[in-house]
């Protein structure tokens, strides 16, 4: 067993840290996901776009093992994760970074403990450590100020940094954004935008954005890819994406918020 | 006039109210045929959440300090609840059998029917549906919400067992908690019953004591305390499963917190039944 699971955990060299193959997800009769095949390399970051109901973040959940697939295969940091024992899942998500749409934050906890939970679990740290290290977090999203405040008492938009300081406590190499700018005022999702790009430039992490806002993630995305009844439509730059006589995807880019 | 009739007709249609009584039948059947499938699926599911919730609880490390979290939270909310209930039923025991007992010539046994009833039965029943009451919604409500705006997603994203941290704690803290709040009703109850009994008849707490008492053995009193501890486990894993497979934001969680409370009372009852059974078997 030991030597076949061994085979399976050791990545490629050129493996990429995010590889999906005909992966597919249905709930009853509703076919989500068709068979999509995705790779996003070392330091990329991925903006999948679509309309609503098309299965990306159902997408983003089968990544980081919250929803089971029917069938197909992911491979995180080239260990398949689908069948994987809860512990090995877990030692996964810990190098996974995960924003949520409604940012999912602990309701009954303060801005500060939302942003030490991860560590109070997965790291030896001493409390005046986490302290330190939470406020550094907080402060790199801006939000420092409102360590006492309960979610209830923040804006939406300060609930998604608040969210994103959580997903980074744990250094992660991989982030998955589930629509990081939905919901926000323009100016307040183009602070989350400029916010994502600050992230790839200094951590160089992997990332996945699930998004409508074809323009908002155009200068952080490095790659785009369109999804439509389960599958990827067309996979690309947005030059590419330009380039298209597919009527959807011109539809799509003219139309993206 | 002719528009309003044909909708009528339509309706009429649509509702199945002038269909055959063959057809009427076969809807019958239908409806109770998933009502069926749809209890054993629910017995099924739960079982499956057990046995996942099990092998979560078993495996260290434990969540000590959550556990006492939990034990504190949901203690100290039921408690003055669980005291008045039994303090009342102390009162109403009192009032209903001084009458009777009187009838029957047989006044001097009050206080040790009222400590008999209290420990034997009604202080470990009253308190099961009270608590079930008071963190059974609480706990559906709680985990509920938590399942409808993602924070147990997240929870699990951040490669916390939810099961572990948020279900198998409050099961155990409901399970540990349930026999020291019965203790809490039985002696509210025995106290008040005698402060009722003395207001009709003055009589010293000691000689109530001492009456009440005089016969109860080990018996009579821990097996009924214990078998509280049954009915914490049905209202924790009653209402942590309920809450964890709330859909459908704020109308599942209010779903998820009376279910809570409507299912855990019923089954402590029937297990209730049961238990009475087996502790006249095994303690007679």
């Amino acid at each position: 067993m030991s030597s076949e699971m061994e085979s399976d955990v050791v990545s490629e060299p050129s493996e990429p840290p995010i590889r999906v193959r005909s992966l597919r997800k249905s709930f009853g009769d509703q076919t989500v996901l068709n068979g999509i095949d995705l790779e996003v390399a070392r330091g990329e970051t991925l903006a999948v776009l679509g309309r609503s109901g098309t299965g990306k973040s159902v997408l983003l959940k089968l990544l980081i093992g919250l929803h089971e697939p029917n069938s197909g295969s992911i491979r995180i940091h080239g260990q398949e994760i689908t069948g994987l024992p809860l512990d090995q899942l877990n030692e996964i998500r810990k190098k996974i970074g995960f924003s949520f749409q409604y940012s999912a934050l602990y309701d009954s906890l303060t801005v500060e403990e939302n942003v030490a939970f991860p560590l109070k679990r997965h790291t030896e740290m001493s409390a005046a450590e986490r302290k330190e290290r939470v406020r550094e977090l907080l402060s790199s999203v801006g939000m420092e100020h409102d360590l006492e405040k309960l979610p209830a008492e923040i804006s939406g938009g300060m609930q998604k940094r608040v969210g994103l300081a959580r997903a980074l406590a744990l250094e992660p190499d991989i982030l998955l954004f589930d629509e990081p700018t939905a919901g926000l005022d323009p100016i307040t999702a183009a602070e989350i935008g400029q916010l994502i790009g600050e992230l790839k430039k200094k951590r160089e992490t992997t990332s996945i954005v699930v998004t409508h806002d074809v323009h908002g993630t155009q200068a952080v995305s490095d790659r785009f890819a369109l999804m439509r009844d389960g599958n990827i439509l067309i996979e690309g730059t947005f030059e590419d994406l330009q380039k298209s006589r597919d009527n959807f995807v011109a539809q799509f880019l003219n139309n993206g918020s | 006039m002719k528009i309003t009739l044909i909708i009528f007709v339509f309706a009429m249609a649509f509702s199945g109210a002038w269909i055959d009584p063959s057809r009427r039948l076969n809807s019958h059947v239908r409806v109770a045929k998933a009502l069926v499938v749809e209890f054993f699926e629910w017995f099924g599911d739960w079982g499956v959440f057990c046995r996942r919730l099990a092998r979560a609880a078993l495996a260290p490390p434990y969540e000590g300090r959550e556990f006492i979290h939990q034990f504190d939270e949901l203690g100290s909310k039921s408690l003055p609840l669980v005291a008045l209930a039994g303090a009342a039923t102390g009162v109403v025991l009192c009032l209903q059998m001084h009458d009777s007992l009187i009838r029957f010539g047989a006044k001097s046994l009050l206080p040790a029917v009222i400590v008999f009833s209290i420990i034997r039965e009604t202080g470990p029943i009253i308190t099961g549906i009270i608590v079930s009451g008071r963190v059974g919604a609480g706990i559906g409500a709680e985990l509920g919400a938590m399942k409808v705006t993602e924070q147990i997603d997240a929870m699990e994203a951040s490669a916390v067992n939810p099961y572990k941290f948020l279900a198998a704690t409050r099961v155990a803290a409901c399970v540990v908690m349930l026999p020291l709040l019965t203790l809490a009703a039985d002696f509210c109850g025995i106290i008040m019953g005698w402060l009722a009994n003395t207001l009709m008849e003055p009589i010293s707490l000691r000689l109530f004591i001492e009456n009440g008492f005089k016969t109860v053995t080990f018996n009579d009193f821990l097996p009924p305390t214990l078998k509280t501890m049954v009915f914490g486990l049905i209202i924790g894993l009653v209402a942590c499963y309920q809450g964890m497979r709330a859909r459908g934001g704020t109308e599942g969680v209010e779903r998820a917190a009376t279910t809570s409370v409507v299912l855990s009372s019923l089954f402590i009852i029937l297990a209730d039944v049961l238990l009475v059974r087996l502790i006249l078997v095994f303690f007679p």
